[in-house]
């Protein structure tokens, strides 16, 4: 499975939803196959998807947030995914591309291909739903089944470590930050 | 434990006072009573960390779905999560509003803390931070709405330094 299908298997579901992605190859596909306002792509601080992601579920119950994580920047943060159990949110999906490597710097290969098993690791830090797939067909089955499990998920998609022939878009960062801002705003509920 | 029940009061009320909604925090023996009442307060969600850095990323989310948030850590948790601090807080241009106990200063009895307490202010200071001390119960409430002010106008990270002489009683 390529990440950049994946991505595009789930898009029309990421429309309802509110998105945030890594840095590198996750952040230039899927502006590649079209920017939304309610994308904001976390174009550094490896890490720290999950916890923007969480720190919008809790601020925002009413929203359903999905967060586009891979395997280098979760194995940096994988004390996230205790805090992430933790709380629970109930609207939070937590999709982790893992290609067991570092493509954007090289594809230096992660633990996850020497064994490191992510979806295990996020079960026993206690989230609740976790799986890993493997086909495009399964993984977009698995996604619409965690987005309608009214639980927090994390869904482990192995994919092939190949990636855009450019990570640089014509996106600024702070207008994306703006723009993802103003866009949560105006999804306020109506007084 | 002499860590002062009404200064951390005072603490605590002006985090309310600024509609702090959300606190991350990590245990830490100066904050351990407004982590309490952050836990036992139902208008406040309390997010319990397993490392400061984390804290970085759920006061981004919260900030960009429009809900004011504090971190709340000590300064070895401050140095453990600077590269979040900067790569995600001031690239984004995130108004951060940190409270860093200061451990390690003058008075301090733990050998471990005195590195922090020694490096905290410069590093600060290197990072561009706009900061100020909490040092006596009068100027509390006063500059955390202030430094709060700041962070929304300036739109980046400040901090505040939470000090002995207020946080500690003997």
């Amino acid at each position: 499975m390529q990440r950049a299908d994946a991505i595009r298997a789930i898009y029309p579901e990421l429309e309802r939803s509110v998105v945030v992605t890594i840095m590198g190859a996750v952040a230039a596909e899927l502006q590649s196959i079209g920017h939304r306002p309610n994308f904001f792509y976390l174009q550094h601080a490896m890490g720290l998807a999950s916890s923007v992601g969480l720190g919008i579920a809790l601020a925002r119950p009413e929203l359903s947030v999905v967060v586009l994580d891979g395997d280098g920047s979760l194995l940096m943060n994988l004390g996230g995914l205790t805090t992430l159990a933790r709380y629970r949110p109930r609207n939070l999906v937590h999709v982790v591309f893992d290609n067991e490597s570092l493509l954007s710097l090289g594809g230096f290969p992660t633990a996850t291909s020497t064994g490191s098993d992510l979806a295990a690791i996020a079960k026993g830090a206690g989230v609740p739903r976790t799986a890993t797939v493997r086909a495009l067909e399964e993984f977009r089955s698995a996604f619409l089944i965690a987005q309608q499990s009214g639980d927090l998920t994390t869904l482990v998609a192995k994919v092939e470590a190949v990636g855009p022939a450019a990570y640089v878009t014509d996106l600024s960062l702070l207008e994306n930050r703006y723009q993802f801002a103003r866009h949560l705003k105006d999804r306020l509920p109506k007084e | 434990m002499p860590v002062s029940v009404s200064s951390s009061t005072l603490v605590y009320r002006g985090l309310k006072e600024a509609g702090v909604r959300i606190v991350s925090a990590l245990p830490e023996t100066w904050l351990v009573h407004l982590i309490r009442m952050a836990e036992d307060d139902p208008e406040m969600t309390l997010v319990r960390l397993a490392k400061e850095e984390e804290g970085v990323g759920i006061s981004t989310g919260a900030h960009l779905a429009g809900v004011k948030s504090a971190m709340l850590m000590q300064n070895h948790g401050f140095l453990a999560a600077i590269n979040g601090i900067v790569s995600c807080g001031q690239l984004y241009r995130i108004p951060l509003l940190m409270l860093i106990s200061q451990r390690g200063s003058f008075g301090e009895k733990d050998p471990w803390q005195t590195e922090g307490g020694g490096v905290t202010e410069h590093v600060l200071e290197s990072l561009r931070i706009p900061f100020d001390r909490l040092e006596a119960p009068e100027h509390v409430g006063k500059r955390i709405a202030k430094a709060q002010t700041l962070a929304y106008s300036a739109s980046r990270p400040v901090a505040l330094l939470l000090c002995r002489d207020l946080m500690w009683e003997e």
